[in-house]
């Protein structure tokens, strides 16, 4: 990783009254890069994404992403990420084509684009058949590689995943994970956070939070050599267990 | 202790049990594996004695799902896989409630579930929906127990939970199981099938697989192989266009892929690829990889 970060970290902190939810994150991730952001819930992971998206300001220190920096230039960020979250992501009343429209409309891609990239996108996903069916009748495993593609149909730089995947079997998970290898092969960099350990080993590079602090951060098999450990869920617990 | 014979569940076209066939003993930890809308919830719900099957019998204790669901409701406890506890009661409130719905008093069966419940007594005055993930899972095992249960059905109670909370659970299980419970539990988590005495393998309405985990994967009739590359896309394009490859996939920082029928030359076919790779060799397989030579080809 000889390229200049496309994420810069330094030092920043959130504090919501007397809670700490970020204290002084320090750390870079590199284009074309598959960064895992792990954490137990509350350890702080969304409150960093957040800010990271130009969403929420830091209370001290700064982060620059793609070349912006968040407190200051935030509606230049928006631009050029990508966003997609398990929790929302598409319309359930809008049909698979509606949803691309609706999105490809809010990114600002020009009808003719828009409309090009929509084939483009049914297509590699092989999903033309369904194309006028609504979400809501759309198996969980197909909408997760929807929602993906939506969120990078304006061809952003870095894409931000907030626990993507779930209740999905593993043929699904697989087939989701290969579109995340294809958009780092295409130069989209690609941050994800998760509590799922096992989708962890699937990244460049993981960082572990644990209540609003790094305690490590390194590739999955540098952690698993470091901790003595098998998997990664294993070092996760081993570090949360320490900091109790 | 569960008995499940040929039973048949559809919702208009959707069949969402096929002919399915389960038999738990009792004390048995058994594990119900299976993705999304491949049937779980629709067995839970028959043997819960929510819905009625369109045929085949189902039993429970000896009991018949249809007949004696009055019987079978005294002995059952059950956790369904959305948090159905009521948000805007204490959790002490909540476990009163459970046990008056079923007319016990919680001191009466305390011992039960005062393992679990003493975690989160130091709460007991906070309302249920402003519990933290984990704790959630907590009252509402203690709810599902309250009564004395002797048969726990339990509806992909992690799902959503982080790591330690998934283990702990986990080793609460354990706890139950070492007092005479029979547990029939479904998870998404391949990773958790590890930890039943027994488990099933469920996809689209059928079970088509059953067993311990160890035989499960013994079962395995393919020969699967691992390796490690920088360029995984390329190479799993690779050998996805090579005849020789039944099945390739990632898994982790590797690649698994399978084999038609056993290859002497399978370096010199990778090789062949151009594509940098590192600790190829033969591996055995996980209920996971089990799942994908299920799945991977529909």
């Amino acid at each position: 990783m000889k390229d200049k970060p496309i994420i810069t970290v330094k030092n920043l902190t959130k504090k919501f009254g007397h809670f700490i939810a970020n204290d002084a994150l320090t750390f870079d991730v590199y284009p074309g890069e598959i960064f895992g952001f792990l954490g137990a819930n509350g350890a702080g992971k969304t409150t960093a994404m957040r800010i990271l998206c130009g969403l929420s300001k830091p209370s001290s220190g700064d982060a620059y992403v793609a070349g912006y920096s968040v407190k200051k230039a935030p509606e230049k960020i928006k631009k050029r990420i990508g966003y997609m979250s398990q929790k929302f992501s598409l319309y359930e009343d809008l049909t698979v084509e509606e949803n691309i429209r609706f999105y490809g409309g809010i990114y600002g891609l020009k009808r003719k684009d828009l409309l090009n990239r929509m084939e483009e996108l049914l297509d590699r996903l092989d999903i033309k058949s369904i194309r006028h069916q609504i979400i809501r009748s759309v198996p969980t495993g197909w909408r997760q590689k929807l929602a993906f593609s939506i969120a990078i149909l304006h061809k952003p730089v870095i894409v931000f995943l907030d626990e993507p995947t779930g209740g999905v079997d593993p043929a699904a998970r697989r087939q989701f994970w290969e579109l995340i290898y294809e958009a780092a092969d295409n130069g989209i960099t690609v941050f994800v956070t998760t509590h799922y350990m096992d989708e962890a080993e699937y990244c460049d590079r993981v960082c572990i939070m644990t209540e609003g602090r790094i305690v490590a951060l390194d590739t999955p098999d540098n952690l698993k050599m470091m901790h003595q450990c098998n998997t990664i869920e294993n070092v996760f617990i081993k570090l949360a267990r320490n900091h109790e | 202790m569960i008995e499940l014979r040929e039973i048949r569940k559809s919702f208009g076209a959707v069949h969402a049990l096929k002919s399915v066939n389960l038999s738990v003993s009792k004390g048995e930890l058994h594990g119900l594996i299976g993705p999304d809308g491949s049937g779980k919830t629709t067995l839970f719900r028959i043997l819960t004695t929510l819905y009625l099957p369109d045929s085949g019998i189902a039993t429970i204790g000896g009991m018949d799902v249809v007949k004696s669901y009055k019987k079978i409701r005294r002995i059952l406890g059950y956790m369904p896989g959305k948090f159905s506890l009521y948000q805007d009661l204490t959790v002490e409130e909540n476990l009163k409630f459970f046990a008056a719905v079923f007319n016990v008093r919680v001191k009466d069966n305390y011992e039960l579930i005062r393992p679990i419940y003493s975690q989160i007594e130091p709460f007991k005055k906070r309302r249920a929906g402003a519990l933290s993930g984990g704790m959630k899972q907590k009252l509402a095992l203690s709810c599902a127990l309250i009564h004395k249960t002797e048969v726990l059905l339990l509806d992909e109670p992690t799902t959503g939970v982080d790591a330690i909370s998934r283990r702990e659970f986990w080793d609460m299980l354990d706890h139950l199981i070492s007092l005479g419970l029979t547990i029939l539990v479904s998870t998404p988590y391949m990773d958790e099938a590890a930890r039943c005495h027994k488990i099933s393998l469920i996809h689209e309405g059928d079970i088509f697989k059953t067993g311990s985990p160890q035989m499960i994967v013994q079962d395995f009739d393919r020969i699967l192989y691992s390796l490690r590359t920088s360029q995984r896309l390329q190479m799993l394009r690779y050998l996805r266009n090579r005849n020789e490859v039944y099945l390739a996939y990632p898994s982790g920082q590797s690649i698994h892929f399978s084999l038609h029928k056993s290859q002497n030359n399978i370096e010199r076919i990778i090789v062949s690829s151009g594509i940098p790779y590192a600790h190829l060799h033969q591996i055995s397989p996980e209920i996971e990889d089990f799942f994908m030579e299920r799945l991977g080809k529909s």
